[in-house]
């Protein structure tokens, strides 16, 4: 299976676009990229999270296809949902389609619009990918059910304050470089340190923005792709596991059990290990989230991740670079859209188009896009092609 | 026929509140909401002042240096965000206070915090074409923020009052031009105490595409830059906004220094650019020339290109308190006190 095309739109507050219109900017985009017309394709899966709350608009599906000018070709499209997992799980959706002989050339896309509404529906929409019976009812939000990882993680391993604001500090400086990003600007350390308390310990800059933006690419068999572009990406692992929705009910809420389940598969599948990656995209919504990823992925040891920032392993020119992008942080997380955009990063990577932030001899790439807590996580391993 | 300003006349309340002091309140740490937003301290009104106390101060301040009969002023607009009664005008009790009435025209006047200015426009209009001979535009607030709310940090209280005529001008109203769309990033439905506002939204979008929209509108008309300009004032609902406004439009430092008050005062909403004028003109002298853009959330942006005029020289300053002299003559306050001043505390009903 292979990627062909890819596109975004920059992440941030985009006050001037509405939802259709960033879906359609980066549908076309990774057309365009991919040299295909739009009546090529032959099925559409969009990843959002929760259209309906933040605009009222459902059925997203269809709209996209509509919009993006599919109704008279009656494409199939469809919209998948797995909370702050949804983008890379339309991935794994339409690998599945290919796959299956059914289509040929699918289109994922991811989108959300997140700056319509404001900021105490905010935290309650984001808060509904966690347990609205056992969790959220009682008053936690998102940033509280992280920050009591945050805080279990500085017990067990000794986690500190200088080396979670380390991981902001260097996807800021990541996210500097890359011009679809929502911060383009790095921050220090004191920045992190002084910026205001969201929940205890996770203070406002250890957490991702609140981001509007949509991202696309185009897959078929990797026999097919040879007809459209010399540079495909090739999916060489899609996995996925679940855990428990509320984090109460897991025996570790140091680990996420589903990453390392998803990533275990993932390498299985690729035949590949952790020490395989040259560049991973990591779902960073937390600084904390980081540090647990590149342990749970088993790029360093438990316990060992939180050094990882601080000593310069996870840097672009470091052992293994982590978010080149940005990540959630700084490139932003439009929810629905990001676990495209961690696809598209990747595919800039491997293609060797990623500019200032290129990672030398990337060959390897890996994304791992979490829903909710961890009760969902999805992990692709691509490669650049031949 | 030449329009402008015969008189002008602030009035700030003399009680402040710090960031600090609020932030202690709220477990927000003050201080560095201060720095973000530029603002050291905030006037608070007195328990006996509101919106109409506040525009017959700054009225009375106006006629204090004119020889001007208040019986020859033809309207009175006052403009607020926070007039004290939703139906029965303040411009009323001004045009009593003032010893206006009865033959003329009141009407309060709402555009979130570019209300007086929207007042200055209509006495330039019904002056321009000789339906009055003098105008008085009023612009006042005591602005109201709910507890807790990053808004708490700035609304604050004062206004401004501008006699307008054409006869005997300080400062010649040159051009006037407006930016208007329908954008909600701040707004107050009937019955509510508080406004809402649309956080972050409240900026590119909304301030700083207007006020630069109708800034480079006004340039365009006049046929000026920035250089040409001593003075500059812009809206300033906190310090930082107007500073980097003026930075893009290409204004120095120096020419806004003087209207920006809102460091030291807060942001006084509907007297925002009033007092930032009086301010200026507080100073001005023949021939120096001030660009002025008012924002008003919902939302637009006045603009005007204004000459101060020879008159200025015999104008009457010192017959009425400077701005700076309001800004210097302050009580501060602690929390407890502003909340009862600003009658934040709910009182047993008599």
């Amino acid at each position: 299976m292979a990627i062909i095309g890819a596109g975004m739109t920059e992440f941030g507050e985009l006050w001037d676009y509405s939802f259709r219109e960033m879906g359609i900017r980066a549908g076309l985009e990774a057309l365009n990229d991919a040299n295909i017309s739009s009546e090529q394709i032959d099925a559409m899966f969009v990843g959002n999270m929760s259209a309906g709350r933040f605009i009222d608009q459902e059925h997203v599906g269809a709209l996209i296809a509509d919009y993006a000018g599919l109704a008279h070709t009656n494409v199939p499209s469809t919209r998948v949902e797995s909370g702050g997992a949804s983008g890379a799980l339309a991935l794994r959706q339409a690998y599945f389609s290919v796959a299956s002989g059914i289509h040929d050339i699918v289109v994922v896309g991811g989108a959300e619009k997140m700056t319509d509404i404001g900021d105490a529906e905010m935290r309650s929409i984001q808060s509904a990918a966690a347990d609205q019976e056992w969790e959220t009812v009682f008053g936690a939000t998102f940033a509280s059910l992280f920050a009591l990882m945050t805080v279990r993680h500085m017990h067990e391993y000794g986690t500190t304050r200088e080396e979670l604001s380390a991981v902001a500090v260097k996807n800021h400086r990541h996210g500097a470089l890359n011009p679809r990003a929502q911060f383009r600007r790095e921050i220090k350390p004191e920045m992190v340190e002084k910026s205001p308390i969201v929940s205890s310990p996770l203070r406002m800059l250890d957490c991702s923005p609140v981001s509007d933006g949509a991202a696309a690419v185009v897959i078929c068999t990797s026999e097919m792709a040879k007809q459209f572009t010399d540079q495909p990406v090739e999916i060489l692992a899609t996995a996925q596991a679940s855990d428990t929705l509320a984090l109460h009910q897991r025996k570790s809420i140091t680990e996420m059990l589903a990453t390392k389940v998803a990533a275990r598969r993932a390498f299985d599948m690729a035949k590949m290990q952790p020490k395989n990656v040259d560049v991973a995209e990591v779902h960073d919504n937390f600084t904390i989230t980081e540090i647990m990823a590149i342990e749970d992925l088993g790029f360093f040891p438990k316990g060992e991740g939180r050094k990882a920032a601080i000593e310069g392993k996870t840097a672009i020119d470091g052992e293994i670079a982590i978010n080149s992008s940005g990540g959630l942080k700084a490139r932003g997380d439009p929810l629905g859209a990001t676990g495209v955009a961690q696809i598209v990063e990747i595919i800039q990577q491997l293609r060797g188009n990623a500019d200032k932030r290129q990672v030398a001899d990337a060959k390897v790439g890996l994304t791992h896009n979490v829903g909710g807590t961890g009760a969902s996580v999805i992990v692709h391993i691509l490669g650049a092609g031949p | 026929m030449d329009e402008g300003i015969v008189s002008y006349g602030a009035y700030i309340p003399r009680y402040r509140i710090s960031p600090e002091e609020i932030g202690h309140i709220w477990g927000l740490d003050g201080a560095s909401i201060a720095k973000g937003l530029m603002i050291e301290q905030k006037s608070v009104a007195a328990p006996d002042e509101d919106v109409a106390t506040i525009s017959i101060e700054a009225a009375r301040n106006a006629l204090k240096r004119t020889n001007v009969s208040p019986q020859k002023i033809g309207a009175i607009y006052v403009g607020s965000e926070s007039h004290p009664y939703v139906v029965k005008p303040t411009g009323t009790m001004v045009a009593e206070a003032i010893e206006a009435t009865p033959a003329l025209t009141v009407a309060d006047y709402e555009f979130a915090c570019k209300a007086g200015t929207a007042a200055i426009q209509t006495c330039m209009g019904l002056v321009g074409s000789e339906m009055i001979e003098y105008g008085l535009a009023i612009g006042a607030d005591i602005s109201q923020c709910a507890p807790g709310d990053l808004l708490e940090f700035s609304a604050s209280a004062g206004g401004a009052a501008f006699l307008i005529g054409s006869k005997d001008i300080i400062a010649r109203l040159d051009t006037t031009v407006s930016y208007t769309t329908d954008t909600p990033d701040f707004w107050r439905r009937e019955g509510q105490i508080y406004p809402s506002h649309g956080g972050r939204f409240t900026g590119d979008p909304a301030y700083f595409k207007h006020i630069l929209a109708c800034a480079k509108m006004l340039m365009e008309k006049c046929g000026t830059k920035p250089e040409d300009y001593k003075y500059a004032v812009f809206h300033q609902p906190n310090g930082k906004f107007p500073q980097r406004v003026a930075k893009q439009l290409g204004f120095a430092k120096e020419q806004i220094a003087t209207g920006l008050l809102v460091t030291k005062i807060g942001n006084t909403y509907s007297g925002a650019i009033p007092l930032g004028l009086s301010a200026i003109l507080d100073e001005a002298s023949p021939g120096d020339r001030i660009f002025a853009i008012a924002y008003g959330s919902g939302a637009g942006s006045d603009g005007f290109d204004i000459t101060v005029t020879d008159a200025i020289s015999e104008f009457k300053r010192d017959a009425a308190p400077m701005v700076r002299e309001m800004m210097e003559n302050v009580k501060s306050i602690d929390y407890g006190t502003y909340a009862k001043y600003s009658r934040k505390i709910l009182l047993a009903e008599e």
